[in-house]
């Protein structure tokens, strides 16, 4: 309805967007080919889908936001995968936390989709309530928290252990800033990172904490400023916080927001960039290193194949780097340093293999709070009214991110990260 | 006179107000500006949608989207008439004030307000019994969206600040009120979920589907709104206000207590829609709840010329549009921008169409002019004389009128 308002604008504007359409028409996915990617996108391989089975995308915006866009290009590469017609694949965009997810859950159930999907942390309430209501139809829901205690079988959540490409993408910042420290080209009497975040809640602290240890695990005298927007997308913001962060002697800066005002605002200062959520190089081809991003196809296949062949959908799913879900994307060799390509391959071997751990708890002076070791941490694992730390996180010498639900938990304010501001 | 006629060169186009126009006329002239409409959206349509560029022969699917979008099925009917009546009800809500001629944008606010009121009610008194939670729920909506539409009313009252912008300031003011209450309530900082999900409590009951109560309400609203506007002491002094100020005094009338008792009627109604929406739809409250329904509820009363039942069919033409505009996103799988062109062109039709309504457009008659050489002062001609009555523009005392009377007069 909010978009009424701006219809007689459009009106105005409608010449010149005739203008542009033949230019906007060919380029929706072009990601540059810079040198071969790390962890790249992978083949979610062929699977024959039944003609009568449907599955239904609920987005919370359309492609504008590169946070959506990135749930539309995945479906649309497992689309193309299968072979599934544009009658079996129906995506809602611009549907609101509320009332309406709800009311689109249950149309595109009665559509005939077997499975729903919503990509919004706000619709899970909304779609737990449509899962109840339509028990024999599949509902998944990215990022939520609830599945594992609401007790309704067909309702799921997802996330992917995207900390881990975190991690690896700070390894990588830590890399070029020894770079710059034997040059002596660093700011600071230390090497110092910034870092614009969105809110100031588990999933963003999370992705901050891996980054920051990736870079530590490096470059031991690391420490990192973190400015957050109160936003998942606003240009001027981002832009006005990695420029803060830049004033304040930051040489280098990452975030977790979905505008290119961080990239752009590195870009213009020359201060080297490790962006989030695909890849910047456009943006800043002279500051952008690597890009860590969630590949949403290999959970879509996944659920479709288990819908499809009856087999149970796990209500916690974590996409990983084995599956394919963590993956870095383009590789810029000119400002990377050198020797970070044969670190991550080996970091990456780790990974798959099991041996490495991002939050490692048992390693000395690497995740402290308040000058000691951390040791036990009471995590909000099963959400309830009040918030209430539910879980001890930390067991076997690491705090177990993503083991007890898919969307991350870890929150825990380490020494070396300060925050400068917190928005909620 | 014949200098005279050629001294005062006649504009090429003038406008003049119609006083009247027959039914049936301006029926036509709607009716060819929504066929117009349609086909300029369908061209549109064809250059800017990538499935419809390459499959030309599917332009009656994207007709049909219209209709799909409203009433494919009958969950998507009960949900159209929902979507009209929540619009029709914050348009009621604003209506009274407009037809003072005080201009109260802050609908938004004061439903958002509304909202708030009645979830926080439903989030501390979970444990009293289910009706007297709604009916307390009711109370604090009305009493939120009274005091955000009551603050502006006063300052308008009193020291006659500019509403307008009073009012649309407090939309902000409630926006961040509620971010700021969200943050209180969730401390993670996200959504807030649905409040009682499990119990019910403070959820409006089911009677026949879960929109019935909601329609019916509104309805009820609607004919007790029209009765109150149009055949009231109260209705006929808000008409008075809103025509003078002055007039309005010297007839005795306390103007102050108007505005406010005209505010809180419009607050309360917006609050109203406020607790229906938390207690019959969403049970949760983010800060953009009520989606910019605030601003849309202006156009829907304006084109309704502020009367109530005609909003039934103004909210429905909106809420038809948008419901439409959803699907052919949905359908052609464009992003939600592309229909919103598609809209903003057929609405671009429909309101500049009132203009032919409420306007003629008279050219030049410049042959009549060299014609006749000899001026013929007094006698209106027959056909005039009928055109004049057709319309019956004569009737209108308006400023112009005499002039171009006479002007007419002269040329022949």
């Amino acid at each position: 309805m909010k978009k009424l308002i701006s219809l007689i604008i459009s009106v105005a504007m409608l010449a010149m967007i005739i203008l542009t359409a033949a230019s906007c028409s060919s380029n929706t996915e072009t990601v540059t080919a810079l040198k071969d990617s790390l962890l790249p996108r992978q083949s979610v391989g062929t699977f024959t889908v039944p003609s009568d089975f449907k599955i239904g995308v609920i987005l919370l915006h359309d492609e504008d936001s590169t946070y959506d866009l990135n749930f539309i290009n995945g479906i649309k590469t497992v689309q193309a995968a299968f072979g599934m017609s544009d009658d079996q694949v129906i995506i809602k965009r611009n549907i609101p936390e509320g009332n309406e997810c709800y009311e689109a859950a249950i149309d595109l159930a009665n559509a005939g989709c077997k499975v729903v999907f919503a990509d919004s942390f706000g619709h899970e309430d909304f779609m737990i309530q449509a899962a109840k209501e339509k028990p024999d139809v599949q509902f998944a829901h990215a990022t939520g928290t609830k599945a594992h205690t609401a007790g309704v079988s067909n309702f799921h959540n997802a996330f992917a252990a995207i900390y881990e490409g975190r991690y690896l993408a700070g390894v990588a910042a830590g890399l070029k800033l020894n770079e710059l420290k034997e040059a002596g080209k660093i700011k600071g009497d230390y090497p110092l990172m910034g870092y614009v975040g969105a809110f100031t809640y588990a999933e963003v602290m999370s992705g901050y904490t891996s980054f920051y240890l990736g870079a530590k695990s490096v470059c031991p005298d690391v420490q990192m400023k973190v400015q957050f927007t109160g936003s998942w997308y606003d240009e001027t913001e981002e832009r006005n916080a990695a420029n803060t962060l830049i004033a304040a002697g930051c040489d280098l800066i990452s975030q977790h927001a979905d505008s290119l005002g961080a990239p752009s605002a590195c870009e213009a200062a020359g201060v080297p960039n490790i962006s989030y959520n695909g890849s910047t190089y456009d943006a800043g081809p002279n500051t952008f290193i690597v890009s860590s991003a969630i590949d949403w196809a290999p959970y879509y296949a996944y659920l479709i194949k288990s819908v499809v062949n009856g087999t149970e959908i796990a209500a916690d799913w974590v996409g990983t780097i084995e599956t394919g879900s963590v993956v870095l994307s383009d590789w810029n060799s000119d400002v990377a340093a050198p020797g970070t390509e044969a670190k991550l391959k080996e970091l990456i071997a780790q990974f798959k293999a099991g041996t490495l751990k991002v939050f490692d708890t048992s390693k000395d002076n690497f995740i402290t709070v308040n000058g000691e070791k951390l040791t036990t941490y009471l995590a909000d694992v099963d959400t309830d009214d009040a918030f209430t730390p539910d879980t001890e996180a930390i067991k076997d010498g690491y705090f177990q991110e993503s083991v007890h639900r898919s969307a991350p938990y870890f929150d825990v304010r380490i020494d070396g990260i300060e925050l400068l501001n917190q928005k909620y | 006179m014949k200098l005279n006629s050629e001294k005062n060169h006649e504009p090429l186009v003038h406008l003049t107000r119609r006083a009247y126009m027959s039914p049936w006329k301006a029926i036509g002239i709607r009716g060819v500006a929504i066929v117009a409409s349609l086909i300029v959206s369908g061209i549109v349509a064809l250059i800017l949608i990538e499935k419809l560029n390459a499959n030309p022969g599917r332009i009656f699917d994207f007709y049909k989207c219209f209709i799909d979008g409203s009433f494919s099925t009958e969950g998507m009917t009960w949900k159209f008439f929902k979507n009209l009546a929540i619009l029709l009800c914050i348009s009621l809500a604003v209506t009274p004030a407009f037809r003072m001629k005080f201009w109260n944008i802050g609908a938004e606010g004061q439903v958002l307000m509304g909202m708030l009121g009645a979830i926080a009610v439903a989030k501390t008194c979970s444990s009293l019994p289910n009706w007297l939670v709604l009916i307390l729920m009711l109370i604090a909506a009305v009493l939120c969206g009274i005091v955000w539409a009551g603050i502006p009313a006063i300052f308008k009252a009193f020291f006659n600040t500019n509403e307008t912008l009073f009012t649309l300031m407090m939309n902000y003011v409630a926006t961040y009120f509620v971010s700021y209450m969200l943050l209180v309530w969730v401390p993670s900082g996200n959504a807030m979920g649905i409040v009682n999900q499990e119990t019910k409590i403070g959820w409006l009951p089911t009677v026949i589907h879960n929109y019935f109560l909601i329609i019916v309400a509104v309805l009820i609203l609607t004919g007790i709104l029209f009765v109150y506007l149009n055949y009231t002491k109260h209705g006929y002094e808000i008409s008075v206000v809103g025509e003078s100020n002055n007039t309005a005094r010297y007839i005795g009338i306390n103007v102050k207590k108007v505005i406010l008792r005209t505010m809180i009627l419009s607050g309360a109604l917006c609050g109203l829609t406020g607790f229906l929406m938390a207690a019959g739809l969403d049970h949760s409250i983010t800060s953009t709840s009520v989606n910019g329904q605030g601003f849309t509820a202006i156009m829907v009363s304006w084109l309704a010329y502020f009367n109530p039942l005609t909003m039934i069919a103004t909210s429905g033409l909106i809420v038809f549009l948008d419901m439409g505009g959803s699907k052919i996103s949905e359908v052609f799988d464009v992003r939600g921008a592309l229909p919103n062109i598609i809209i903003g062109i057929i609405l671009f039709f429909i309101i500049g169409c009132e203009f032919f309504i409420r306007y003629k457009i008279n050219f030049r008659k410049k042959e009549v002019v060299d014609k006749s050489s000899k001026p013929e002062p007094v006698p209106v001609p027959q056909e005039e004389v009928k055109e004049e009555n057709q319309t019956d523009e004569d009737e209108m005392p308006s400023a112009e009128q005499p002039a171009e009377e006479t002007e007419q007069k002269e040329d022949n």
